[in-house]
């Protein structure tokens, strides 16, 4: 035993070993929805096992036992940022099995309503993201400009976040009076937060240096794990379901849709930044050409009659009996009907067998393929960095747990 | 929309195919599970096809269908219902595999595409049906106590599970290590 010995020994004779850290589910970062099982290699992430679960609900097999209506309020949990896309996607997808045609009116406003949500998810992750690398400032100018967006929700549906606005067939209720004003009025102020939020973040040293080759992914692995939406865009695929496949009128309205070109978190930064700015492209363009007319279809074996007419006549008192007490019968068969959520493709797979109940609902959730592919995007990469990348996903965990 | 990619698996896999259909528009081949890891790499690396995206994973127990499933064997239960979108050719179609309940086995996807790995564990958590060949099949949603599976149709819907003991405090196996005590 030598003191020189032990001076001599060289830095490759040091033991190093792992070290296993639970990241979450009680973490601020991960949303209580989400644990990372971390194996690290000093500051850097050796191995992952990305664990989801903690929110599930049953929610598939509750639909199971719920009529095809009373599954709406159900989708609204789903993503909690934007509702009003998965009541617009579950809806489009009963309309598939029964095959109805809803009318025009139904159409833009359902189109107004997921961009109005699409905005609000958007403002969410950008938010949350610069939050969680310290920058607060932006986080609250976006919060107050998502809140005019949930204001002009709440108008119109009722409620901010569980709006359960759209009907089999229909729509709760029409625009309320002089809505383009308060849109006006949102817009406006939401514009020049967002210049306010391009001003402080898109060229600032910090944030560039903490976003920019961290969290990338190639495209091929993107495509690979089933990514979609602005998290496969950011790697240069232009894959957009308004575009590829046009549904309601999005043939009919104008827009670009953005690509990033390292699949990195600063690309993904910057390709929800822009599509924020292409949803307002399209709100005006469907505010403009919004026609007249009604907003349900005419059909007492689909949506409920008219109140006036219930009270009155033994027809539709009898079909809003049937409607409540048996449900739509939607004829046997199944369907996939799918919109571009906030995170990317939003399919939703029904089975029928000819009852009043779903025989099986499946949801599709964009966040489910996109956190799996979280552990290929964090590896090797600095722990620190794991929550940029994390939030730049967008992560909801109702859709994911189901 | 995708007739043409229909045609190519019917020819090709003829021995196989027990129906297709396309209901509301959307393509679907219904074939044994004989087919399926050489139909896989058919789907993705055809140029008349290439499917290069798995989009969904699930499954359906027809145990209670009132009405008579297209295209399912005699004995058998459950349908394998995988989507598939290509992303050059802009076409979609829907595969569907028959199961039997004695034998709800099926070759995996993942050496394919990687993202079939998550919604097989699902498929596997919900319904119990076995994913060959999958390099981690375990219970994603729920807990590896769970008894059952809550998604087949003789689950109740309100099925009572049984408490679980307190886990011990060795900790959970690390992935990419051989020990972790």
């Amino acid at each position: 035993m030598s003191d020189s010995n032990q001076l001599t020994e060289k830095n490759s004779d040091l033991r190093t070993e792992f070290l296993h850290l639970q990241m979450g589910p009680s973490h601020p970062a991960m949303h209580g929805t989400v644990r990372i099982k971390l194996t690290l290699d000093g500051e850097t992430v050796h191995a992952a096992d990305v664990e989801i679960g903690y929110l599930h609900r049953g929610m598939e097999k509750s639909s199971e036992a719920h009529t095809w209506s009373q599954v709406i309020p159900y989708t609204d949990r789903l993503n909690y940022v934007s509702p009003l896309i998965n009541n617009v996607g579950y809806a489009m997808a009963v309309e598939k099995l029964l095959g109805v045609e809803i009318p025009e009116r139904n159409k833009y406003i359902r189109v107004l309503m997921s961009e109005i949500s699409r905005i609000a998810d958007h403002l969410t992750a950008i938010g949350a993201m610069a939050l969680e690398i310290a920058a607060f400032t932006p986080f609250l100018w976006s919060m107050q400009a998502r809140e005019e967006f949930y204001r002009l929700i709440e108008e119109v549906t009722g409620a901010r976040v569980t709006s359960a606005y759209t009907r089999i067939g229909g729509l709760r209720d029409d625009l309320p009076e002089g809505f383009a004003d308060l849109y006006q009025a949102a817009e406006d102020r939401l514009l020049r937060l967002m210049d306010d939020i391009d001003a402080l973040l898109t060229k600032n040293r910090i944030f560039y240096d903490r976003l920019v080759d961290v969290g990338s992914i190639s495209r091929e692995d993107a495509v690979d794990l089933g990514f979609t939406g602005p998290v496969l865009r950011s790697t240069g695929v232009d894959y957009d379901v308004r575009k590829d496949h046009p549904y309601l009128i999005y043939d009919r309205v104008d827009f670009d849709v953005p690509v990033g070109q390292h699949g990195d978190n600063y690309d993904r930064y910057l390709v929800r930044m822009e599509e924020i700015r292409q949803s307002v492209r399209i709100i005006r363009q469907v505010l403009r050409d919004m026609p007249d007319g009604p907003i349900n279809i005419d059909d007492w074996s689909i949506l409920l009659p008219p109140k006036d007419a219930v009270y009155n006549s033994i027809e539709a008192t009898i079909a809003h009996f049937m409607l409540i007490i048996h449900g739509i019968q939607v004829p046997a068969g199944e369907a996939y009907a799918f919109v571009e959520g906030g995170n990317g493709e939003l399919g939703f797979y029904l089975v029928s067998d000819g009852d009043g109940k779903p025989y099986r609902m499946h949801v599709r959730g964009p966040c489910f393929y996109l956190v799996q592919g979280l552990e290929t995007m964090i590896k090797g990469q600095m722990i620190a960095d794991i929550i940029p990348t994390f939030d730049s996903l967008n992560m909801i965990g109702g859709e994911i747990d189901r | 929309m995708s007739q043409k990619a229909l045609q190519k698996i019917v020819e090709t896999y003829q021995d196989f195919i027990l129906g297709t259909h396309d209901q509301h528009g959307d393509e679907t081949v219904i074939v044994m599970r004989d087919a399926l890891p050489d139909l896989f790499h058919f789907l993705k690396y055809d140029p008349d096809l290439a499917f290069d995206m798995l989009l969904d994973v699930t499954a359906v127990d027809c145990v209670k269908m009132r009405n008579e499933p297209d295209g399912l064997p005699e004995g058998h239960r459950f349908f394998v219902v995988y989507h598939f979108r290509s992303l050059g050719l802009r076409q979609r179609i829907r595969i569907k595999v028959p199961l039997s309940e004695d034998d709800p086995v099926i070759p995996t996807a993942c050496g394919v595409w990687k993202g079939a790995n998550w919604p097989e564990r699902e498929a596997y958590d919900m319904f119990g049906i076995v994913f060959k060949g999958h390099p981690d099949l375990r219970r994603i949603l729920l807990y590896d106590e769970f008894q059952g599976y809550p998604l087949r149709k003789d689950y109740p819907l309100r099925g009572y599970q049984p408490r679980i003991p307190m886990p011990t405090l060795k900790g959970d196996p690390v992935p990419g290590l051989e020990d972790s005590k």
